[in-house]
């Protein structure tokens, strides 16, 4: 199908109500803690003390004695026929720990009971013997010979094969285009710098939490505050060895996951539980679980070159990325080395990029992952290649950008994209544009890039008696993607977006839906929603031929309504809905795509002013301004949304978040009060631009936006800092500590 | 964990009877807002939790007729800073009350809380020290009084014996052409522990040109809040100016013994004291000549 | 340990419920009540997920015993919208799009009320200051704090007859 014409839009561009906006603001919708069925039991899951320890036993009789205790699992429930506890895979251990305990906050065992108290109680009452191992926790000291060996069965995977001995390095990945060499001799100004992150978390502000029942005929239901209900039922299913068929999981209104609710964590242990128990099992996180037990983004080590010409062309660039996979292996550096350079057009380049597995809980998805580490080294080196060139870095990266053909980072040639829109944008910006006085301030720039994550997506759509059609979708609504959906089809089917009614329902409902991450909802169930409008036009035409007495051919369908050729005959599709409905069979479609995995490309870009104190180091936001390609904005206000949630995010990330470690490997600071995410007075309101070039991609010219936002925050205002300062910041998070560190020597 | 009783004692010597009951293991609270967090993440186990707010004189402000203060150990940050008596007279104490926490736990926290607590990073103990406030305690021996300079132990320790209750703070009248101010340093804007906090409450001559008298106290840089005599002394007789600012400033520094730990470095920490202090006696010479 | 029976005032209703002595309000007002509306995003005073207001006084359930709201008037986000009548608050979270996951939203409404009813003129400085203990990691907090600038607004007109 073709674009349409921006302007000829009549629902998207708008910005009607959410549906489920009232029982939002009233508290009425039921999110993951609030499911309560009758009897349930409560569970609490039994944590390792120790960040790197061999699990020598677990004795539960003490706790299963506890008046009170219904069941108690350990790693060994999850151990399916025919195996033992050493073959117990990555994707159960991490649920449940096997032989060792790899990282401070691994779940040992879990427990059900009356209530939670006793539970809580019981599983202080479980003793375990751990023999205590040496604890690996910079990403750059786990890939060194002699250290502590994580997973001894683990070989590197490299270019050439497998590497011939244990080591804690998952995957070598090589990525090399043009002739880097020849790139160094054409370059006159290099930068270069050797960049670390610190692991963060989503932090969203619901804790995990699952309720399951497992009835005698083996039919297991899971309600879970996941981002994924079909992903998790899939999960659950290889974890248990339990036929996909008799998993449903329910999705509960979800509060926040930004990735980190893509994995299982409670799905399968509540379930169990509930086997063993025969009763309900509900379990709810704790904040400190929440930090320790489940998935933040990596921390990250990359040492980055970067040339250009004298006339500022990037004409060869280096990396060595090192990611912290967390204790399971994973792939983020492989996903760094396609963003990394994905913004530009450079001709030679040579990454080596290296997943490295630490005492750390086990990394997940995270908004954009592996992109924001990257730009953080990639948009500072583009800012001292500026300063040294003296090219405005604005220009400079306009002089650089990426456009359709360049070659993008899967290696094929990008179609239309909107990085130089960005950045004139950005040039024209009335931030950009005023003038930025005073001392101990500067201002950054920095752009962002990330890709679709398209997947699999199947909705349905039926037209009721009234003409109004219900939209049953499986993708949880993180954001607002019931409206963006409801308002798709609405524009495609030409009715009211109040004619259209959004439901998210379970695994049994609907088709199959990926997660709800990757900036893919309102991308791939976008189509798969315009598919099934098409479909439904299609098959009221079909009906409607038959009722006038024309053939098919004769019928348009043309801004919601169907009208014959001549004009003779003509009605909306309410009235035709109406009408045909009310006779024949009932009326419904769907629509399933696979669209892919990492498609099209989006773009962001940031300006922000900062204003460093010389005496504390901190860092106050000034102002700030988020410009993105949206492709088209379906529903503006929560695309500005998903703009300034990311910008804020980033913020954090950039200024105070971390994972803070003691030297045995625990996480000290696992509460909200030390974990420090950005509150209402430490930002500024996050102005946004927003620039829409359609994907062609999509019928609507739609680009995922959630994640490009969260990419360019931590080199501008490192670029921010570095204006203010003089001094250039190679280490986040830049908290006070750190800048008086850098600029005053405060050590 | 939680804990296994609650009481909610309507007199001083019930509440005094509660607390010695659990040999120890008893625990008045008012605002709760340690306590009960403290019990829930098994960082303190507690038998009964004992309520102090229904007893009358644990809740209120008294201005006395010789200008004295007397906060009763129980009163809310909130009651306390929206005090226009308080605000005028005792803007270093308002400084305190209104940066613990959000306002959510402002509607419920005490400064006595704060005080008990005994958190060598509290924002009120330097305050209270700065102001020379005076602890009022009940117990089963009957009442006594402890300067807040030497209230605090250890962290999360202090002189009270089990069975003693905090019942109020008196503070004395401040001096004419006095002024005091609290500061503390975060990396958040709210929310958050003090890096390092500074109290000053200074007395100026009649004319504002000369210190007369200083009491300088700084927290989060040693096992309790500390109370800087020595800095105060740097500043007695001395001209108003820069260079007398920074001498207490580095007697204050002299005295810090900071840790680093995920809050901040110890040099970081020795830093701040310095800023801070330098800070605060800036915006105690404001308010003391008015 | 026994549970004790507490008579309170929640959103106009007597209520009587039991609980263990040291369990907190808002386990009370989610568990046994049933008022889920309060969410729990720390337990620990952090996020102000679970406010609600305490004879007239913002507070974190999550901090208060429940044994200490006996004779007590409590209002939670059940209460803040009359019958099918949303508050000004609740519509202007609607269309300022001030919500995104909305875990924060019953919280930030609960205390921009009380706000809203102190200090009718409160603008963004004091907004902002008065939401600091209410964590939203969704929206960046701009159209949050649009939407109580908004609320106010509506708020100080007189009331349409
Ligand atoms: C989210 C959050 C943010 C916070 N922010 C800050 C902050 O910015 N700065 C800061 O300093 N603190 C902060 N705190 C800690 C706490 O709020 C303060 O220390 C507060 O002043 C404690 O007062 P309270 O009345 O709630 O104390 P409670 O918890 O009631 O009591 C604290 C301790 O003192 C004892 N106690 C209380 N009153 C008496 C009495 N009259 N006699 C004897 N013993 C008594 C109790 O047994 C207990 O051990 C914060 C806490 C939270 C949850
Ligand atoms: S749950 Fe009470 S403040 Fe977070
Ligand atoms: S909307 Fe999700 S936390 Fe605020």
């Amino acid at each position: 199908m073709v674009t349409k014409d921006r302007s000829s839009f009549k629902v998207i561009g708008t910005r009607p109500l959410r549906p489920d906006g009232i029982d939002k603001v009233t508290g009425r919708a039921q999110y993951g803690a609030d499911i309560r069925l009758s009897g349930t039991l409560s569970g609490h899951i039994l944590r390792s003390p120790h960040a790197h320890a061999v699990i020598k036993s677990i004795d539960t009789s003490k706790a299963e004695k506890l008046p009170g205790v219904k069941a108690v699992v350990t790693g060994a429930d999850l151990v399916l026929p025919g195996k033992t506890l050493d073959e117990l895979p990555d994707l159960s251990a991490n649920v449940l720990a096997g032989r060792k305990a790899l990282y401070r906050g691994h779940a040992i065992a879990a427990v059900a009971a009356i209530n939670e108290q006793v539970a809580r109680e019981a599983t202080r009452l479980i003793e375990v013997d751990y023999e205590v191992l040496p604890v690996v926790l910079d990403v750059r000291e786990s890939m060194q010979p002699g250290a502590p060996i994580l997973h001894q069965a683990m070989r590197t995977r490299t270019p050439s094969g497998p590497g011939d001995a244990p080591s804690n390095v998952v995957a070598h990945t090589q990525v090399i285009n043009g002739d880097i060499e020849a790139g160094w001799k054409d370059a006159v100004e290099i930068a270069e710098g050797d960049f670390s992150t610190s692991m963060v978390h989503q932090g969203y502000i619901e804790p995990h939490a699952a309720t399951a029942t497992w009835n005698s005929d083996g039919q297991v239901t899971i309600w879970s505050c996941t981002q994924g209900a079909f992903p998790a039922r899939e999960r659950t299913s290889t974890i248990l060895g339990h036929p996909i068929s008799k998993i449903k999981v329910i999705p509960t209104e979800i509060g926040g996951g930004f990735g980190g609710k893509i994995g299982v964590y409670l799905e399968p242990v509540t379930a169990l539980l509930a086997r063993k128990t025969g009763k309900p099992v509900k379990i709810q996180m704790d904040r400190d679980e929440v930090f320790e037990g489940t998935g933040p983004t990596p921390g990250t080590s990359i040492r980055a070159k970067l040339g250009a010409t004298k006339d500022g062309k990037f004409v060869a660039f280096q990396a060595d990325l090192a990611y912290e996979n967390g204790a399971y292996g994973g792939s983020a550096a492989n996903y760094a080395t396609m963003c990394i350079t994905a913004p530009y057009d450079i001709p030679n380049f040579h990454l080596d990029a290296f997943d490295v597995v630490v005492n750390k809980p086990r990394t997940q998805d995270y908004r954009a992952p592996s992109s924001p580490a990257a730009a953080f080294a990639m948009e500072q080196l583009i800012d001292e290649l500026s300063e040294k060139l003296n090219i405005d870095p604005l220009k400079l990266r306009l002089m650089n950008a990426a456009h359709e053909g360049t070659r993008g980072p899967t290696g094929m040639p990008y179609k239309r994209i909107g990085h130089e829109e960005i950045l004139e944008a950005a040039i024209d910006s009335p931030h950009y544009k005023s003038p930025l006085e005073g001392p101990n301030r500067g201002r950054g720039v920095a752009s962002g890039f990330w890709f679709n994550v398209a997947l699999r997506s199947s909705v349905n759509v039926s037209v009721q008696p009234d003409g109004t059609v219900n939209l049953i979708g499986g993708n949880t609504d993180l954001s607002g993607t019931r409206a963006s959906l409801a308002m798709q089809l609405a524009e495609t089917i030409g009715v009211a977006y109040e004619d259209v009614k959004p439901t998210v329902v379970d695994t049994d409902s609907v088709g199959y839906n990926d997660v709800t991450a990757g900036s893919r909802v309102t991308f791939a169930t976008g189509i798969a929603v315009h598919e099934a409008g098409n479909k439904l036009i299609k098959e009221m035409t079909g009906r409607l031929a038959e009722t006038w007495q024309v053939p098919v051919e004769d019928i348009e369908f043309e801004d919601g309504t169907f009208k014959t050729k001549d004009g003779a005959k003509s009605g909306t599709f309410k009235e035709i809905a109406q009408a045909v409905v009310g006779r024949g069979p009932g009326l419904t479609a769907s629509g399933s795509v696979n669209a892919g995995f990492l498609q099209g490309g989006a773009f962001a870009h940031h300006i922000v002013d900062v204003e460093v104190n010389p005496d504390t180091g901190k860092v106050n936001i000034l102002r700030y301004t988020a410009i993105q390609d949206v492709g088209t904005a379906v529903h503006p206000s929560y695309v500005e949304g998903q703009l300034q949630g990311g910008a804020v995010q980033g913020i954090g990330w950039a200024l105070n978040e971390e994972y803070y470690y003691d030297e045995e490997g625990r996480m000290v600071n696992s509460s909200f009060l030390d974990y420090r995410i950005p509150t209402t007075l430490d930002v500024p309101m996050i102005d946004t631009i927003l620039i829409e070039v359609p994907d062609p991609l999509h019928p609507f010219g739609v680009r995922g936006v959630g994640e490009p936002p969260i990419v360019p925050p931590l080199a501008a205002i490192a670029n921010a800092v570095a204006r203010a300062t003089g001094v250039r910041q190679y280490q986040l998070p830049m908290s006070p500590r750190r800048i008086l560190e850098t600029t005053k020597d405060v050590v | 964990m939680q804990a296994r009783n609650y009481v909610a004692p309507s007199s001083i010597d019930e509440a005094v009877a509660a607390l010695q009951a659990g040999n120890g293991a008893n625990r008045a609270f008012a605002g709760g807002t340690d306590v009960i967090i403290q019990v829930r993440e098994n960082r303190r186990a507690v038998d009964t939790l004992v309520d102090i707010k229904s007893i009358p004189e644990l809740i209120g402000i008294t201005h006395k007729p010789d200008g004295g203060l007397r906060l009763g150990a129980a009163t809310p940050c909130a009651q306390i800073y929206r005090d226009p008596q308080v605000k005028a007279r005792f803007p270093a104490l308002v400084d305190s009350a209104s940066l613990i926490g959000g306002v959510q736990i402002q509607s419920r926290a005490s400064l006595g809380g704060n005080l008990c607590n005994s958190s060598p990073a509290a924002d009120s103990i330097p305050t209270l020290i700065a102001l020379g406030a005076i602890a009022e305690i009940a117990g089963p021996s009957g009442r006594r009084n402890v300067a807040v300079e030497d209230f605090c132990t250890g962290p999360g320790q202090n002189v009270l014996q089990p069975g003693e209750l905090l019942v109020a703070l008196e503070f004395p009248s401040p001096a004419a052409n006095s002024g005091a101010a609290f500061e503390r340093f975060i990396p958040r804007n709210e929310m958050d522990i003090a890096v390092v906090n500074a109290a000053a409450n200074i007395t100026l001559s009649a004319d504002g040109s000369t210190f007369q008298a200083a009491r300088i106290a700084i927290g989060a840089v040693a096992p309790t809040p500390l109370y800087v005599a020595a800095a105060g002394q740097a500043l007695a007789g001395k001209p108003v100016n820069d260079d007398s600012i920074a001498a207490a400033a580095e007697a204050a520094r002299a005295a810090a013994t900071p840790i680093t730990d995920m809050r901040g470095s110890a040099a970081q920490r020795k830093h701040l004291v310095g800023v801070l202090v330098t800070s605060v006696l800036r915006t105690a010479i404001d308010r003391a000549r008015g | 340990m026994t549970q004790k029976v507490v008579s309170t005032t929640i959103n106009g209703e007597p209520v009587q419920f039991l609980s263990e002595p040291g369990g907190s309000l808002l386990t009370a007002l989610r568990d046994e009540l049933g008022l889920t509306g309060s969410k729990e995003g720390c337990n620990n005073g952090n996020c102000g997920a679970c406010n609600v207001v305490l004879n007239g006084e913002l507070v974190n359930s999550c901090c208060v015993l429940a044994m200490e709201v006996e004779g007590a008037d409590l209002l939670t986000i059940e209460g803040v919208a009359q019958g099918d009548q949303l508050h000004p608050l609740q519509n202007s979270f609607l269309e300022n799009a001030a919500l995104q996951c909305g875990i924060c939203t019953p919280g930030f409404i609960v205390a921009a009320k009380v706000l809203l009813e102190n200090e009718p003129d409160a603008d963004e400085a004091r907004i902002r200051h008065w939401l600091a203990g209410n964590l939203c990691r969704c929206t960046g907090y701009d159209k949050i704090v649009r939407a109580v600038l908004d609320a106010a607004e509506q708020m100080r007109q007189p009331a349409a007859t």
